[in-house]
């Protein structure tokens, strides 16, 4: 083999880099690391179904958020039917948070395991105050 | 026909995923083709490098577009013919991180009839720099599947790509960068009747495969074939610490864009694709250029047996005594 040393190096470098999935967490110690989101309402009467299905809510929930922001800044239409007939008022403070009070133990938990930016909502609106 | 049979290689790649998913075989799709496609990458690129290292370079055949080093009076380019270490480093960075060499791409065109004309023809360049300047800082973004806690710097990047803050999901520049561009390496084959005319099947396949996961990338990102990403990257969590899971209900097209991107890998090691290791490995760019300074010995060389006038005195020195012919040495 000509260059050994330098090829090598450089194979050194890219095993390095592309077995980094394989290593990375393993390293931090957080590879079976699962997000559990609090409902804190979850037993609570009238506040244990939410406005819309629960997988929907997983995978899509930003683009209800959306549409509310959308409709209720522009055309202030607050009124929200869910699939399963329930009316709702379309408000993030009001209606989202009236059972999901708990940002740091329900939207971070999984927004921090995704490194999703949320900032889309709490730089107009304030967070809550929560007790630690 | 080389770019529809290109095409429709894909389109069964898809519909293969597709009624894979569909017949249940999620094991199949979501756990060991993915570790065999990470194997053949992995182990089928170190591989094809050892083999490239081995090959002896008989000539010094560095490209040279400047003044050679020579004299001290006469004015030396470093970079355009470097005779250093740090020279070659210089113009090798260069050539990986900017496509120096492709930046210098001409057109040859004929004007009025007999008349040749050159001019400059920078498309090729800044489309295959988008391209794989986003291609890369897209893979880098995906990192957040793999990695926990997710370090640092891909916070940055994510939020430099999503600067313009259009749509919700925040819409990628790299995304959208990485799309146009693949479609204009596409068109340029398609449409430019020289390059139509060497284009092979090896060139169009992986252009309509990389299309084709970064269109089922965006689909699942910004459309409602949304799949939950938790799952997802519980699964690609499980993948790097050997204890794979497939989590229930991911979305078909979560399996569609995992199995493209396993053909990717596989395919990877024995394509043109390997120009990520190759460009190193050129002759023309990494060695230096100091042929006056230093000889460059060709591997090939076996020992030449000579016989020098010396040899041949020492041979019939006695015979050369008796008849009396001068000697160089008595």
């Amino acid at each position: 083999m000509y260059d050994a040393s330098k090829i090598i190096l450089g194979i050194l470098i890219f095993l390095v880099l592309a077995t980094s999935p394989f290593w990375y967490s393993k390293a931090t110690g957080q590879s079976d690391y699962l997000p559990d989101p609090v409902i804190l309402t979850k037993d609570t009467p009238g506040k244990d179904v939410c406005v819309m299905p629960t997988d929907y809510m997983r995978s899509s929930h930003m683009d209800l958020l959306n549409d509310w922001r959308n409709s209720v800044v522009r055309d202030g239409e607050r009124k929200f039917v869910s699939p399963n007939g329930h009316e709702y008022k379309k408000s993030l403070s009001n209606t989202c948070m009236d059972c999901h009070a708990n940002k740091t133990e329900f939207c971070d938990k999984c927004h921090n395991y995704m490194a999703v930016d949320d900032q889309t909502c709490w730089s107009c609106h304030v967070e809550p105050k929560e007790e630690l | 026909m080389k770019a529809l049979y290109s095409f429709f290689a894909v389109i069964i790649l898809i519909a293969l995923a597709y009624l894979g998913i569909t017949a249940d075989m999620t094991t199949f799709f979501g756990l060991v083709l993915p570790y065999i496609a990470a194997a053949a990458f992995i182990f089928g690129v170190a591989y094809r490098i050892l083999i490239w290292a081995k090959s002896p370079v008989p000539f010094k055949i560095t490209t040279t577009c400047g003044q050679q080093k020579s004299l001290p009076w006469i004015k030396n380019s470093n970079l355009e013919s470097p005779h250093t270490t740090l020279g070659v480093i210089g113009r090798m960075a260069l050539e990986v991180l900017f496509f120096r060499s492709l930046f210098r791409n001409t057109k040859m065109s004929l004007k009025d009839g007999p008349k040749i004309v050159y001019g400059e023809n920078k498309w090729l360049w800044l489309a295959g720099l988008v391209f794989h300047w986003s291609f890369l800082i897209v893979i880098i973004r995906h990192l957040r599947f793999f990695f926990e806690p997710v370090p640092e710097f891909i916070l940055l990047i994510q939020s430099l790509d999503g600067l313009l803050e259009i749509y919700v999901p925040v819409l990628y520049m790299t995304g959208v960068a990485l799309l146009m561009s693949v479609t204009y390496l596409y068109l340029r084959r398609a449409l430019i009747p020289q390059i139509n005319y060497i284009s092979l099947i090896s060139d169009y396949f992986p252009l309509f495969l990389i299309m084709a996961i970064a269109i089922t990338g965006a689909l699942m990102r910004y459309t409602p074939l949304r799949v939950d990403i938790i799952k997802v990257k519980e699964l690609a969590m499980g993948l790097g610490s050997f204890n794979p899971v497939v989590p229930e209900g991911i979305g078909a097209i979560f399996f569609i864009h995992l199995f493209l991107i396993s053909v990717l890998l596989i395919y990877f090691p024995m394509s043109k694709l390997m120009h990520m290791a190759g460009i190193f490995m050129s002759p023309t760019r990494n060695m230096k250029n100091d042929n006056r300074m230093k000889r460059h010995i060709n591997p090939w060389n076996y020992p030449v047996d000579t016989h020098s006038y010396e040899d041949w005195e020492d041979e019939f020195r006695d015979v050369m005594k008796e008849a009396g012919l001068p000697l160089e040495k008595e």
